[in-house]
């Protein structure tokens, strides 16, 4: 063998066995891509309380357009929660396929009104979505959400695997838990559920309603409901709850199914503290929330006030 | 008109029934608005499905199989009755398998960079292209006696399983993939002009949701297969599998169009040979073959001393040095009485065994409207559209839950999706009648109908939460759809490890009004097995297959069985 050839061979093994080492050497411990880091994402998004407001209003009225003004002019009216240029976000009650008679998703025409609402308060932009039981795209549909919201101008989106960041709940039991990022990449969050009956929770109302921001498997939330209720509402604030309780599915909840299930109550409210929100609209379904686990729970954890009366309650029947 | 302006008509004719084919499947797709104000019917706008009414081979199969030719099937006519006056026009201008394996034959690679002997060879007549005849006797005989295996291989219903079950799945796998991988560079111009390219396709090509199919890996093994097939003899499997060719080539015994020879003028180039589709010897001095030819029209349009001619009545005679066509299909009796013989005999061997009730997987689920199992298996050509059409991404193709007899029809796996009460998709695209079209009152019943059942949910007391292990659950009485719900619940103290007292809600199932939706095991939180589960028993579509002595009564009343 000549010197020559000698030299060039070895030295491309030699080359190619330093590459292979250096490879090696350089990736040993260490991931070459990188996950984006978790968003730091606002999740409070309250108001500053106003003494001289009341905290639940209600109103009763057919027209439930009107209702919502109602109760809304009585709450601060919507110049209190949205700021012109703000991005607001409102989660409906879309979990299930099935329309808005059978009073299983929050009422078409409310939602279109509030999006109309904010809009005229100059939001910049307004989002409607949740995280639905069934296939969105079907519930979204049948449940006349979609076409309201975005005849009223707002952006509907459905959730798709890419939207959900890994957040720290930072709850007694929900800890690190993928959520829909158009609920805390936002301005405002306004939670517009329905009153309904559930066969574990005893009902279905504001504070449930914000399951809708999860993703993951969210079924298992069930084996400690009163408590993941309670972490997720601690967790996620919004500005503003607008209970729509026109129709109210009394039985077979939640998803109902049968117009026979279904009580018309023509009646809307506005809160900005969920508990008595939510311990106001139990009595449609003939209950008593001092006996109902998870708003009793949320008192207990300081998140607002059963005794709805004591702070301010103004209602309009 | 020359014969270039008819041979580009035909390569336009290609393209165009190609696209509108594709176009077809895209559209099997719940992309469509619905009347939100009322529980109205999902109506599919177009006739998704039509392109396999078509089909010839479909309708002669199920018409011997289950005896009727279904709604929409006689279009199939279209195509037969010309194919008996001009021969295989189809496979040669329509067919979209035809079309896909004519381009990818047409790719040049080093087989074709020497043109010449090896690829003239390769263009003759050769006698593997007589196996699509025996598999077309096979599966007729065996529809005849009531097993359909036409399906497998049937160009149409190939294309359409595989495309919808195969390709458009795995192109948005890898649009999703590809769209992650540029964006996790993290150079933000780069990810917002992968972002804008990916919005622009996906309302066309992706479906609204990403979905996927259980085990499709040997379908496509058996659709890139015959892609690849073509890179070894230009279009092998039109001229040597299709049953449905084959068909078309017996049919075309007594046509009145075809090639013929000027052997005078004749000079020998082989050009003819050379760009051959079917293999049909259009060259002189040899038989050309009827039966074989897909009027591709390239020998004529080649031909440049215009030797060659298609035209009506040509004549039949032929001197020494060039034989007379023929049209007479080539295949030896005792073969044509053995394929027969073989598809005969392909029933009894699949069918005399257990009968379905004990022999079926009990996780047999079929889509809500099936007909009972002997006559699905009659009907269904494994076309794939059910399982392509629905939103929940339900329906998947079998392995060997329906047997061998069975594979690729479709199966619902609820743990993947659960079968929608308010959506009748999946019989609306039904081209043979396997899954009847239902109207929303026979899907989910009312006071007089009962509804449409596809099982019934059992519950796994042993990894049940409230009832092995103290826990409250009831996810599955929460999701349960039907209205009251089939699922109930007894409230119960039972004693946890340490002996407390533990309030728990324990399920349960009425089987009198359980459709079998599967809506409960799907959102079942015990994820690898569930706790509550569907089974065929109760199924509708089934007299024998029930659990209650009242369902079975009404049952057989409502399907007029007296058995």
């Amino acid at each position: 063998m000549k010197r020559r050839e000698f030299l060039k061979r070895t030295t491309k093994a030699t080359a190619l066995a330093a590459v292979c080492g250096g490879t090696g050497w350089f990736f040993n411990n260490r991931q070459w891509f990188n996950y984006e880091p978790p968003m730091v994402s606002k999740h409070d998004f309250e108001v500053a309380p106003d003494n001289r407001l009341p905290q639940l209003t209600l109103t009763r009225d057919e027209n439930h357009a009107a209702a919502l003004h109602d109760a809304l002019d009585a709450i601060g009216s919507i110049r209190r929660f949205v700021q012109p240029g703000e991005r607001v976000t409102i989660k409906p009650n879309v979990g299930w396929d099935r329309t808005a008679a059978q009073a299983a998703t929050t009422s078409p025409l409310l939602v279109g009104e509030m999006v109309r609402l904010c809009l005229e308060a100059g939001a910049s932009k307004v989002i409607v979505t949740d995280v639905t039981c069934s296939e969105a795209r079907r519930c979204f549909l049948r449940s006349g959400i979609w076409e309201a919201a975005e005849k009223a101008g707002a952006e509907v989106i459905l959730p798709v695997q890419d939207d959900y960041i890994m957040m720290d709940l930072g709850g007694e039991l929900l800890t690190t838990w993928p959520v829909l990022k158009h609920f805390v990449e936002t301005d405002r969050l306004i939670n517009m559920p329905i009153v309904k009956h559930h066969s574990l929770s005893s009902c279905t109302i504001s504070m449930k309603n914000l399951y809708g921001i999860l993703g993951g498997r969210r079924n298992q939330l069930h084996q400690e409901i009163n408590q993941s209720i309670v972490d997720l509402a601690s967790f996620s604030r919004p500005t503003l709850t607008v209970v729509d309780a026109t129709r109210v599915l009394m039985r077979g909840g939640p998803q109902g199914g049968s117009l026979d299930d279904v009580n018309i109550e023509h009646t809307v409210m506005c809160a900005t503290d969920q508990v008595a929100a939510d311990a106001r609209a139990a009595e449609f379904l003939g209950l008593d929330a001092t006996r109902v686990g998870h708003i009793v729970l949320a008192e207990k954890a300081g998140l607002g006030t059963i005794d709805y009366r004591s702070v301010g309650y103004k209602e309009n029947i | 008109m020359t014969i270039q302006t008819v041979r580009n008509l035909r390569r336009f004719s290609q393209v165009l029934f190609f696209v509108v084919f594709c176009w077809l499947i895209l559209k099997t797709n719940f992309d469509i608005d619905i009347d939100p104000t009322t529980v109205s019917e999902i109506t599919l706008p177009y006739p998704v499905s039509i392109a396999l009414q078509f089909d010839p081979l479909v309708a002669l199969a199920t018409l011997l199989a289950n005896g009727t030719l279904f709604k929409g099937l006689l279009w199939s006519l279209v195509i037969l009755i010309p194919t008996i006056f001009i021969g295989r026009f189809f496979c040669g201008w329509v067919c979209p398998l035809g079309s896909l394996n004519h381009w990818i034959s047409e790719i040049k690679s080093e087989r074709l960079s020497f043109r010449g002997k090896g690829k003239i060879e390769s263009n003759r007549y050769k006698k593997y292209q007589r196996i699509k005849y025996y598999i077309f006797l096979f599966v007729i005989a065996a529809a005849l006696f009531g097993t359909l295996q036409t399906g497998l291989l049937d160009p149409l219903p190939l294309l359409t399983r595989s495309i919808g079950t195969v390709v458009l799945p795995a192109t948005h796998a890898a649009a999703d993939g590809a769209l992650g991988w540029v964006k996790s560079f993290g150079i933000q111009p780069v990810s917002s002009a992968a972002q804008s390219v990916y919005d622009f396709v996906a309302p066309t090509l992706l479906n609204f949701r990403r979905v996927h199919f259980h085990g499709i890996l040997t379908i496509a093994l058996l659709f890139g297969s015959i892609l690849v097939l073509n890179r070894v003899f230009t279009r092998f499997w039109c001229r040597g599998l299709c049953p449905l060719g084959a068909m078309l080539g017996i049919f075309s015994r007594y046509a009145i169009f075809g090639l013929q020879k000027d052997e005078k003028s004749c000079d020998h180039c082989n050009l003819c040979l050379l760009s051959c589709q079917g293999a049909d010897n259009p060259d002189i001095g040899a038989r050309w073959r009827q039966p074989e030819c897909h009027l591709c029209l390239n020998c004529q349009a080649i031909c440049p001393q215009g030797s060659l001619k298609f035209k009506f009545f040509p004549t039949l005679e032929g001197t020494t040095t060039n034989p007379p066509p023929v049209q007479k299909v080539d295949m030896s009796k005792r073969k044509v009485v053995a394929s027969l013989a073989g598809g005969a005999a392909l029933f009894p061997l699949l069918r005399s065994g257990d009968s379905f009730e004990v022999n079926a997987n009990e996780r047999l689920i079929r889509p809500p409207g099936s007909v009972a199992e002997d006559d699905f298996l009659a009907r269904c050509i494994r076309c794939g559209q059910c399982m392509r059409v629905c939103p929940n991404n339900a329906l998947h193709p079998t392995m060997l839950e329906s047997g061998l007899e069975g594979i690729w029809t479709p199966i619902l796996i609820a743990r993947i999706g659960y079968c929608e009460p308010s959506c009748t998709l999946c019989g609306q695209v039904c081209p043979t009648g396997a899954i009847l079209e239902l109207t929303m009152t026979e899907k989910v019943g009312d006071k007089e109908t009962p509804p449409n059942r596809i099982g019934t949910a059992f519950f796994d007391r042993g990894r049940c939460l409230p009832w092995a292990m103290a826990t409250p659950c009831i996810v599955c009485e929460e999701w349960c759809p039907t209205s009251p719900k089939s699922i109930y619940l007894k409230e119960e103290v039972v004693l946890d490890r340490e002996g407390n007292e533990v309030r728990v809600q324990r399920p349960y199932i009425d089987p009198n009004i359980c459709t079998g939706c599967g809506a409960c095991e799907f959102a079942c939180p015990v994820v690898d097995r569930p706790a509550v589960y569907i089974t065929s028993v109760g199924e509708s579509r089934s007299p024998d297959n029930q659990l209650l002595l009242k369902r079975k009564k009404a049952v057989r009343t409502s399907q007029g069985d007296t058995v």
